[in-house]
This record gives structure tokens, sequence and C-alpha cells, in this order.
């Protein structure tokens, strides 16, 4: 393969800085890897080739002026199609916004420009990021580049595929209850989501506001550590993110982790774990003993994962985060009315009630029609108590276990994911079973916490597994330095998919 | 707490969230919303007597920021994307009768 598409954005960047590749043919390197294997993938919604070259040539024209072009100076990358850019449109994978171009920029993506990024273009996703397989996004399902008959995940699968298949360097994306993570796991690549209020979230189209948070997908930790330092930091364009300075993740990530306690939460290698994925962590388990870790059991109670009757899994944090998610999810998208922006009905109508509810059956898929009416439902009068309010109790819950665990460890290490990479279309038509698919990584996001992804290799039938790694709030510096060190120690990194095997 | 979502209350969420619904879908909503529903009252099973309800992960109050006036969009930026405008106005149909 082109040099160019094996090297790190870390590696990449400083090939650029030192002028030994220009970013103009980096960027020229990713377009023509996008124009051959994007047709298998369908990674992205738009791909915006003239305004990164353009942008490539004027990273080019700093460094050639003597100028420090920035820490991603020249890295192609690309972002998912829910951070709003005043370049090309911001879709969220939905007919509602397919036209939609944003007046202003996200502050993430705006860092990353700043930074001397080159944006090649916008990944797909489910809609409105509501999905875990990238299928029911408005244009067509994005294909797991390890096996284009099964899903990459979501609902940042678009850029979970592009990073795994080489499209560009790094992506960024958006967890809400694992919408980073679990593709990253899918895919074999590396996906992290801070804390919440690390990042800023202004200019990411809102979909469960305490939930919602952008972050990295990246071939390796250190790409990873590199990312999060460019986007973190307080803004005053978010009120919710947190005002405190964020530490230099990637200064920080080759130190030692002796004696550092990682904790395994009992609930989390209940029998309802897959035999493999359970392998891998325990094999990751062993390596980060020998690295001089300690190795302590914690307990989640309310996060506990269970196989009912039926060999269905089943989890507190699923329910109560769905009602959250629901709740929030029907007061955000009530703003898409066919009136200030987005789709509107061609057909005639008598009344503007009407208006609204035609545009918005027409514009609104299935799965994100299911979860405004749900969140409208738990929301309204009678039910309120009995769903959202028991949910936000059921939440603090949640968090306390996570208080109480960081009370006796440093991390958590635990799974991302109940299975890899399931087939398309396998689990469509039951949308309860898809939203199990985030059973271990949706806690993370009711208690705000950052957690991180990592490949820890193959299954039998030669699919990614992922591992996840958790930390107490603002912790986001000791949970890369965890992941870098399984990923030091050799563990598995910069995965190769089947599909550019040939 | 009722587990039975019958077509009817299908129906009036519907209205609630603004969105139409053809005949097929309430069928098939009513089944699946019914299905999540019931799954969402795992949660009675717990004891959350003692639990303030939390809403939020970061406890942060009353964000201020500095009383310094700044631009926001132009008409032209926030009409930019209107689906039918007339002017500087958002285009919609009559709301109030004629009588």
């Amino acid at each position: 393969m082109d040099e160019i598409l094996s090297l790190s954005a870390l590696e990449l960047r400083d090939k650029i800085a030192a002028r030994e590749i220009s970013a103009v043919e980096a960027t020229q390197g990713y377009l023509d890897a996008i124009e051959k294997t994007e047709p298998q993938v369908g990674a992205f919604t738009q791909v915006l080739a003239e305004r990164a070259q353009e942008r490539a040539g004027e990273v080019d024209k700093r460094l050639a002026a003597g100028h420090d072009a920035g820490p991603l100076a020249g890295v192609p990358m690309a972002v998912k199609d829910n951070l709003a850019t005043p370049f090309g449109r911001t879709t969220c994978s939905s007919k509602m916004l397919a036209e939609f171009r944003a007046p202003y920029c996200a502050t993430a993506v705006e860092k990353l420009e700043a930074a001397g990024a080159v944006i090649l273009g916008k990944t797909n996703m489910d809609e409105f990021a509501m999905g875990s397989s990238t299928e029911t996004s408005h244009h067509a399902p994005t294909r797991n580049p390890w096996d284009t008959a099964r899903v990459p995940g979501g609902s940042s699968g678009g850029s979970a595929a592009a990073v795994a298949a080489r499209l560009c360097a790094a992506a960024l994306g958006s967890d809400t209850g694992g919408s980073i993570r679990q593709p990253a796991a899918l895919c074999g690549v590396v996906g992290f989501k801070p804390t919440y209020g690390r990042v800023s979230r202004f200019g990411l189209v809102a979909f469960g506001s305490s939930l919602d948070q952008i972050g990295p997908m990246t071939r390796d930790v250190s790409d990873c550590a590199l990312l999060t330092n460019v986007i973190s930091g307080h803004d005053p364009k978010d009120s919710t993110s947190v005002p405190a300075e964020p530490p230099d993740c990637l200064a920080e990530i080759d130190q030692p982790i002796e004696n550092l306690r990682i904790g395994l939460p009992a609930e989390f290698f209940s029998d309802a774990l897959d035999d493999e994925i359970n392998a891998s962590i325990r094999q990751a388990v062993e390596v980060y003993r020998s690295a001089g870790a300690r190795i302590v059991e914690v307990s989640l109670p309310h996060s506990r994962v269970d196989r009912d009757a039926d060999g269905k899994l089943s989890s507190y944090a699923v329910a109560c985060y769905y009602i959250v998610a629901m709740a929030e999810a029907s007061s955000n998208l009530a703003r898409y009315d066919g009136v200030h922006y987005g789709h509107r009905t061609a057909e005639k109508t008598s009344d503007i009630v009407e208006l609204y509810s035609r545009s918005r059956a027409e514009g609104f898929g299935e799965e994100v029609k299911r979860r405004i009416m749900l969140g409208t439902y738990t929301l309204s009068a009678g039910y309120y108590d009995a769903y959202y309010n028991k949910a936000m109790k059921v939440r603090r819950l949640i968090k306390n276990d996570f208080d109480a665990a960081f009370e006796s460890c440093d991390v958590l290490l635990c799974p991302t994911t109940p299975t890899t990479a399931f087939a398309l279309g396998e689990k469509t038509d039951d949308p309860l079973t898809m939203y199990m698919a985030d059973i271990y990584t949706i806690s993370v996001n009711l208690a705000g916490l950052p957690g991180i992804s990592i490949p820890a290799g193959l299954s039998k039938a030669g699919l990614p597994i992922g591992m996840q790694i958790v930390g107490p709030a603002l912790s986001e510096s000791a949970v890369l330095r965890v992941a870098r060190s399984y990923e030091a120690a050799g563990g598995a990194s910069r995965l190769m998919p089947q599909l550019l095997k040939g | 707490m009722s587990k039975t979502i019958d077509i009817n209350l299908v129906r009036h969420v519907g209205k609630l969230s603004r969105i139409e619904l053809t005949d097929e879908q309430v069928q098939t909503f009513a089944g699946q919303l019914a299905s999540i529903l019931e799954y969402f009252d795992k949660l009675q099973e717990l004891d959350t007597e003692d639990a303030e309800p939390m809403a939020h992960a970061v406890q942060l109050h009353n964000v201020f920021g500095d009383d310094e006036p700044a631009c926001s969009l132009r008409p032209d930026e926030a009409l930019a994307n209107a689906p039918q405008r007339d002017g500087d106005f958002f285009k919609v149909p009559k709301v109030i009768g004629d009588s």
C-alpha cells in the first residue's frame, strides 16, 4: 500500500512538517484511495475534494514560508455529518437535512482546521445519530471493511469505516450511548469519548444533550491523544463545556502504568459475555499485570448485563439510557418544523400543524420517529414520573456505582460490545435488540465519563474485538495512557481490514 | 402503568409529536412501542426512594457569559435554508382563518 496511507496521523504530520511529503500529496493520496475503495464501503455522505486540495495547498504555503502549520498540519481527516460545517452540507444522514448548509462551524471542526487538518469530507451515520449500525442512514448503509456483508456499527459507522479502510488518516465522531466506541470496536480502530463537557458541543447537531460528546476515531492511541489535545477545552459557545484546562495527553502517553489499579466490573463479566471477547480481555489483563498494574474486582450493580430466559441481553442501564435519550431527542428534534430550515412537504397543507406533521413524516426515518414518539410519550402528563423521573433516579444510582468503583481503582477495563460486527439487516426489524448493541457503553454516557475502545485482537471469524477503558471524570490522560500501554506491549493496533488485503 | 399501547394511543402520540402516521405505521409502531415500553418497566424493580434525580453529569450552575455586544446571524444567513421565504420573512401557510 501507498506509504501515505500506511502512516499514522502523527507520522504523516511529522513528514509533512519536515517537508518530506507535501500536504497536497497527502490529500491526493487519500482522495485517490477514496475513489478506489469508497464505492465498496460507503463511508462518506460527501467528499469535498476541491476544498480539501485548496486547504492542503495553503498548508504547504505556510510551511514553505517557514511558518508552523499546526499540530495537524496537512493531515487528511473526515468528520461525522452531524458536525456543522460552513462548507458542504450538514445532513445528519437525514432526508430532513439533505440540503442543509450550516451558517456556522462546529468548534471541534474549527479547532481541527486551525491545527492544520484538511477535511476530506463528511461521514455517514445513523440518521440523527440514532442507531448502532449506520443502517438508519437516509443515504445508504455503510459497510464494514472487514466484511462488507456486515455493519460497521454506529452511529459513527462512516467515520469508523473510513479510518479502518484508510480513507482518511483520522476522523471525528460523536457518542451519545456508544456511537464512537461501538463502531470503533466493530471496525478495529481506536475510538474515544472524552468526559462530558471536555469537548465543546457547539455545532454538534443535538440528539441527547446531556449525553452527547464529540471525540476522535483513529488508527492508534497516540493519534487519539493528539486529536484529543486539539479538540478539548472550554468554549464560551457551549455553556456545558468544562472550564478546566485540558492536560497534554500526548506528552503523558508513554508514562508507565506501574501500580496503577485497573478495575474489572464483575457485572460486565457475567455469563452474558461472549466467550471470545472475554478471552481477549483476559489476555489483556495479563498484559497489564506484566506491566506492573494491579488488577482489582469492582462492582457496578446497576449496569449489570444479564441474559433473560430467552437468551436476550438485558440491563437496567439500557432502559435508563433510552428513556433519557429519547426524552431529550423528542425535545431537541421539535425544531425540525419545515419552516426555518430542513425538509418541507411539497403537498399543499391547509394549516400550520398539517405543514409540521407532514414535513416531519416525510423528512424523518422510522427509527427517528420511534424515538420522538417514545420520548414524547414518556414526558407526557401521567407518565413522566413512571418513566423520565424514574430514569433520572436510576441514572443517579448508576453514577454512584462508578463513584464507588473509582474509590478502589484508577480505571475500569471492560468489553466495548456484546458481539463482533453483525450482518447487515440482522437487527433492523427488532429495535429493542439493536438497542442492546450499546449495553456495555451507555452507562459511561449516563455518568458522563471518558471511555475509549481499542482493538484487542480478532475473533476466530477474523472480525475485530474491542475493549473499553473507562476513567473518572476528566481523567483523559490516564485513560489514554492505559490504552497506550496495551498497544505498546504488542496489543493490536493499525489493523489492516480484509478489504485492503484484497 | 399500561403496557398495552393501543392504536388510538399511537395516533395520539403521533399528534403530540407532530408526525403524520399512515394506518400501516400505526399498526407497526403499536407493537414496537409496546415492547420497548414494557422493557422500560424493568426499572420499576429498582428501589430509587433515596436517589436524587440526575439530569446532567456535570454540575455547573448559572453559567454567565460576559455582557458584550456581538453579532448574531444576519437575516440573509438565517433565511438561507428557509424552504420558503418572502423578503426577510419565513413563509408559512395561513394560520388564522378568514372569518
